[in-house]
């Protein structure tokens, strides 16, 4: 068989092992029978399938490549996909214009907090979701679904004016507040299928041994939800690392604001950005999210998959 | 804490799979409480807050204190042509990034199920737009249609096409362009959700089709459709509220403009509360948005769910 499907059984076999995991198999994962449709259909899948990775990554190869080019083959037509005088002068006066490093350090601060607290308080409330079918469970449920629903401004001006009387507004603690509530629903979602999947026999063979429910949760359940926990407090850090709108709100002077904010710095007024150090700024600001994205990027698939197939 | 494990473990022979229904003991509220203190004092307290500050004067800035002025807002609203503009782009910019984004995940959707070469890869490629944060999207996208310097206008000179145009700040063609973007942005969502859907999809009945010579075509209507469509439901409601409430994208791009073609509610509203102080009035803006969507939504859900039942 192809690479491909030998990685994903791979995958597969060591997903097994580890009993966190939602276990149901994925039927595409499995080698199918021998295509009947070969020949021309054949190719114009793969046809196909080229386009649409054309026009998902070509946006993206052209940011990198804007990147490396000097100002003075930004400033000409013609411009071509290979930089024809690479330099890193963008990346350095990118560094000069704006202050990426604090910014960064400000977005690191934010997604790391909101990203532990939030798997902290929701773990034990996604156990109770999927334990107890009660009416609390429920409005909980209902709440992850509405909340995926609210305008934003309905939102943003009541936790304005409530941070603003709690001498929040323009500090870290504030944002991170609003990022845990707003990391909440996904996180919910994703650990309520990771805890269904713990079999509850083994909570009960610990409470038979005379654990409290506390010491059966921290001692049994979760050491089997480590993998789980670790992926959805990841998806917490990345959507709190790329997120906007809070922050541009909620962070008002250079010094507190977050990278994507200071990103819309290098904009400047209309027509007038200076596109080498914004394309510059903008990959070294995207690779965290990459990085991370590609190493939970399964896990991330398999548990909504994982809720499609229970939903 | 002992009382409420004591109580517990008393009552962990009946097994733990079946409090009483609709009840919580000690122990539980405990779990909750972490996750729920939050969510109502940062999430259900800001919505009924938002809602209510609809109804009063409430302003950025102001020293005498608000008061009650009941439907005022929403009378003003009526005969606010901007707003309406802004909420017509709305949904012209919802429509328009909704459909064509769910068709274009479909396809892809539908040849990352089959048995290709390279699937994997392409999976992993596919999703690469979720991990971006939305200003990095705006930011590539603005790269690519610079009238210069970017790729779009150089691939049309290339081909002999003319000379291309500035893209973002041309009246007619500002808002297709950020529609691009739009569903661009909402790909990998979108085909994971409906690869999800996929695996619902009964391989055997799929086979016996393929068995009575049912063309490809025909298997989709047949088999694939009526499988899928739940999570197609679902996840286009999803994306068109998504896409009506989005934000950061657009501020980007083209921040409404050229002379307010763009700008989508939310922009509005955004300028309305935080750059004028009218906090009274956006929020009933965002009240107007809920209603208004709410509405369609039911429509639409209401008229594909009957759709099925005639059938």
């Amino acid at each position: 068989m192809t690479r491909t499907s030998r990685t994903s059984r791979t995958f597969r076999a060591g997903r097994a092992n580890r009993p966190g995991r939602v276990t149901r198999p994925r039927r595409a994962d499995r080698p199918r029978r021998a295509s009947r449709t070969g020949g021309p259909a054949r190719a114009g899948q793969y046809l196909a399938l080229l386009a649409y990775l054309v026009f998902l990554a070509f946006p993206f190869l052209w940011l990198i490549s804007t990147s490396f080019k000097p100002a003075t083959e930004l400033g000409s037509l013609h411009p071509t996909w290979i930089p024809k005088d690479p330099t890193l002068a963008n990346y350095r006066q990118a560094f000069d214009e704006q202050p990426l490093l604090q910014a960064a350090g400000n977005s690191l601060v934010a997604a790391l907090s909101a990203a532990v607290v939030a798997v902290v308080v929701a773990t034990p409330m996604a156990y109770v979701m999927a334990r107890h079918r009660t009416l609390l469970a429920r409005a909980a449920t209902g709440w992850v679904v509405v909340s995926q629903a609210f305008p934003f401004v309905l939102v943003i001006i009541p936790l304005f004016l409530v941070l603003k009387n709690l001498h929040l507004i323009n500090s870290l603690p504030g944002l991170i507040m609003v990022y845990v509530v707003w990391a909440l629903p996904f996180a919910l979602w994703m650990l309520v299928g990771y805890v269904r999947a713990v079999p509850a026999e083994l909570e009960e063979a610990a409470a038979v041994d005379g654990a409290s429910r506390l010491r059966t949760l921290v001692s049994v359940t979760v050491p089997l939800l480590a993998p789980g926990i670790v992926a959805t407090a990841l998806f917490a850090f990345i959507t709190a690392w790329n997120e906007f709108f809070f922050a541009l709100v909620l962070l008002k002077t250079p010094e507190k604001q977050t990278l994507p904010v200071v990103l819309t710095h290098f904009l400047g007024a209309e027509g007038t950005a200076d596109l080498g150090p914004l394309a510059a700024a903008a990959f070294l600001a995207t690779l965290p999210s990459l990085v991370l994205f590609a190493i939970i990027q399964k896990r991330i698939t398999g548990g909504m998959l994982a809720g499609a197939v229970k939903g | 804490m002992t009382l409420a494990t004591a109580k517990k473990r008393s009552g962990k022979g009946e097994g733990r799979g079946a409090p009483p229904a609709g009840m919580l003991d000690h122990g539980a509220w405990f779990l909750v409480l972490p996750a729920l203190l939050p969510i109502l004092v940062l999430s259900v307290g800001p919505l009924l807050y938002g809602i209510s500050l609809a109804f009063t004067d409430s302003q950025s800035g102001r020293t005498e204190p608000t008061e009650w002025i009941g439907l005022l807002n929403f009378q003003d609203l009526l005969h606010d042509t901007l707003f309406w503009d802004s909420f017509r782009i709305g949904l012209v910019w919802a429509v328009g990034v909704t459909v064509p984004q769910f068709l274009l995940a479909l396809g892809l959707a539908l040849l990352l199920n089959q048995n290709l070469r390279f699937r994997g890869l392409a999976r992993s490629l596919a999703i690469i737009p979720w991990a971006m944060p939305e200003v990095v999207v705006g930011i590539m996208w603005r790269l690519v249609y610079n009238p210069d310097a970017g790729i779009l206008n150089e691939t049309i000179r290339d081909l002999g096409l003319g000379d291309g145009r500035d893209w973002l700040t041309g009246i007619g063609s500002a808002l297709p362009a950020v529609i691009v973007v739009g569903i661009w942005a909402g790909m990998p969502q979108t085909t994971v959700a409906l690869l999800a859907g996929l695996q619902n999809v009964p391989r055997e009945l799929h086979e016996a089709a393929e068995m009575d010579g049912a063309g490809a075509w025909r298997r989709f209507r047949t088999v694939t459709w009526p499988a899928l469509k739940p999570v197609a439901l679902a996840i286009t409601a999803l994306n068109f509220i998504w896409n009506f409430n989005s934000f950061a994208l657009v501020y980007v791009l083209t921040n409404g403009g050229p002379g307010g073609r763009t700008r989508l509610p939310m922009l509005f509203a955004y300028e309305e509360a935080f750059r004028y102080g009218q906090f009274g009035y956006a929020a009933a803006m965002g009240c107007v948005m809920v209603a208004v969507i709410s509405v369609l939504l039911a429509v639409y859900l209401v008229g594909r769910l009957r759709g099925a039942d005639e059938r």
